[in-house]
């Protein structure tokens, strides 16, 4: 009951149903995949050719956006020209972008190690599944929260106001830290065990082995969730909007009503027409924060690679 | 000659076999009394009393699972925050499994290479230097020293000489594995525990592993795990035969292999295990 060449060429050359749903399977995942290049490219295209308009068709100088202090672009200045300076707000964004991240971070590592290295089993039973829960929390309930807690508090101390750049710190702080730290904890716990084990049988101290041997071959990965973070908070536009004051100046102090990049697009959005030069102004800052989360990812991926290469 | 301790009744093999190593030459420098490990409620090791002589190299054998490697992270007290150990862990008269024994000073005299081998993603200098100047240790002169003699006790200077800033992690499976028995014996240990250093190296490598570790004999107590009984046969002078956590036959090497008292051991060495 052998087969002949011909029966097994035929057996072997017919699409089997394993084979048919095997091309059906690459075709819907490919689909999917062009797809989402194709929203993603478009999305980019969309807000380079508005926010380029300002420059194009409204002829403002690319340098002048950049540098400029004064932000009001219904209006034009003594030559002119319309007030479309986004330095204050550029300034702004960072502002509280790197004091959130400098205060954010010591808490997250410190958490994280604790959580991680010091006591993994009350981590894994209370504070992973806080920030897990923390990090779930919409933004506008922190905006919320920095409007009746922080901004009181900040101006019972400080005076003024207290909407400024140091209760959207405060704000951001908070609402970055669960994912910094949720971070911070997945670098350190890709740190091998031997690791641990060769520092430790080496007779160093728990500490010094945190210190000296987990920490030090986490930091990639810590680097990574820092940024992470900062990549959140430059992008937050609600709970930010909600405690900054949303005044387009130069800070003057860390009390003072600031912008940011976010702030101003969320509250000038609705009031403008399209295609008109406030609108393109708009558009701008929109190119300006897409570029910079694109910047942020790239420093992600560099720290990755160089992480792996080690 | 020795004393021994076997449990039988005439006429068949002993259910076990221990005897009491070293000499005047060799004195007891750690043993073990009462020791139980139990990770969770699980006892891993339920009888695990054995003496170590001074200078010696002792071989722990057995079958996967029998709990070599779960006595062995005892002795140096790896295993506190794994396992639950129980019974004394007598180091030159002090019991060092008791709660207020610093444990980072007893790992600089009770070092530990790992099977795998596990050296930091620092330079080959770094790596030696590491527990140095955790001590305090940072003169420069002071570190090449024993950077250097470290190197040349793990017979790995002549190879790296040249490249001590290059990553420890470039090193071959054997190299790095004579990096780590460096970096433990750099701190002056007294004794050395490896958990099957061999097992993930080559033949070459391991008999030049092996040549090390009969050269390190005089300087330090070396207790070994291995699987590899022709590996056991050629360095050490005792060998333990565990079996379900329990050491069933301690004596010296020659016996074991070539006298079993216990049948269970016989059985083991010569293949016809299980
Ligand atoms: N971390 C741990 N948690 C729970 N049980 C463990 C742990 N480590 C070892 N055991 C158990 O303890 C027993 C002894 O294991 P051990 O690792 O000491 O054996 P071994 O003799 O070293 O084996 P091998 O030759 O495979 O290394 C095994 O039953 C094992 O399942
Ligand atoms: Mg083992």
């Amino acid at each position: 009951m052998t087969k002949s060449p011909e029966q097994l060429e035929q057996e072997l050359k017919r699409r089997s149903k394993a084979a048919k749903l095997e091309i059906w399977g690459r075709v819907v995942s490919f689909s999917a995949l062009i797809l989402i290049v194709a929203v993603v490219v478009a999305i980019i295209g969309f807000v380079a050719s508005k926010g380029l308009a300002t420059f194009t068709t409204n002829h403002v100088n690319l340098w002048d956006f950049l540098s400029g202090k004064n932000w009001n672009p219904s209006l034009t200045d003594a030559h002119g020209k319309p007030e479309v300076g986004a330095l204050s707000m550029i300034v702004g964004s960072f502002l509280i972008t790197v004091l959130s991240a400098i205060v954010a971070t010591p808490f997250a590592i410190g958490t994280a190690v604790f959580m991680n290295e010091i006591s993994p089993n009350r981590g894994a039973k209370i504070l992973q599944p806080v920030t897990e829960l923390l990090v779930g929390i919409p933004s506008v309930v922190y905006g919320f929260i920095g409007l009746s807690v922080v901004v009181p508090f900040t101006r019972s101390v400080f005076g003024g106001s207290g909407f400024g750049i140091l209760s959207g710190t405060c704000v951001l702080f908070v609402m970055i830290l669960p994912t910094v730290t949720s971070m911070s904890a997945d670098a350190l716990r890709a740190v091998p065990r031997y690791y641990r084990e060769a520092s430790l049988a080496l007779g160093a101290t728990q500490w010094q082995t945190i210190y000296k041997v987990v920490l030090r071959a986490a930091t990639p990965g810590l680097m990574t969730a820092v940024v992470f973070g900062m990549a959140r908070a430059f992008g937050e536009a609600l709970a930010v909007q909600m405690v900054i004051g949303n005044a387009a100046l130069m800070p003057q102090s860390l009390v003072d009503p600031a912008a940011t990049l976010t702030s101003v697009l969320t509250t000038g959005i609705g009031n403008t027409v399209m295609g008109s030069l406030q609108n393109n102004a708009l558009w701008s800052l929109a190119l300006v924060l897409l570029l910079m989360s694109l910047v942020f990812n790239l420093i992600i991926r560099l720290i990755g690679r160089k992480g792996r290469l080690q | 000659m020795f004393m021994s301790s076997d449990i039988a009744t005439p006429g068949t093999t002993p259910e076990r076999h221990i005897v009491q190593p070293g000499d005047a030459q060799h004195p007891i420098v750690l043993s073990t009394e009462d020791l139980h490990v139990f990770y969770g409620d699980k006892e891993a090791l339920s009888e695990g009393d054995l003496k170590f002589a001074r200078n010696q190299i002792t071989a722990l054998i057995g079958a996967s699972g029998s709990g070599k490697s779960t006595f062995l992270r005892s002795l140096n007290r790896m295993n506190d925050r794994i396992a639950t150990v129980k019974g004394r862990i007598m180091y030159r008269g002090v019991d060092i499994n008791q709660p207020d024994i610093d444990v980072y000073e007893m790992r600089r005299r009770i070092g530990m290479v790992f099977q795998r081998p596990n050296p930091f993603a620092k330079s080959i200098y770094d790596n030696i230097a590491f527990a140095l100047r955790l001590r305090g240790i940072t003169a420069k002169n002071k570190l090449d020293e024993i950077v250097e003699t470290s190197l040349r006790q793990a017979a790995l200077w002549d190879q790296v000489k040249d490249e001590l800033d290059k990553s420890a992690l470039a090193l071959s499976g054997g190299q790095a594995q004579r990096l780590c028995i460096a970096r433990a014996i750099a701190v002056k240990p007294d004794v050395l525990l490896l958990d099957e250093p061999a097992s993930a190296l080559d033949p070459v490598s391991t008999s030049q592993l092996e040549d090390t570790l009969l050269k390190l004999k005089q300087h330090y107590t070396i207790i070994i795990v291995t699987h590899n009984m022709q590996q056991a046969a050629r360095i050490s002078e005792y060998t333990a035969f565990f079996n379900q956590g329990r050491v069933l036959e301690y004596d010296t090497t020659s016996q074991i292999f070539t006298n079993p008292q216990v049948q269970v051991t016989s059985d083991y060495v010569s293949g016809n295990f299980g």
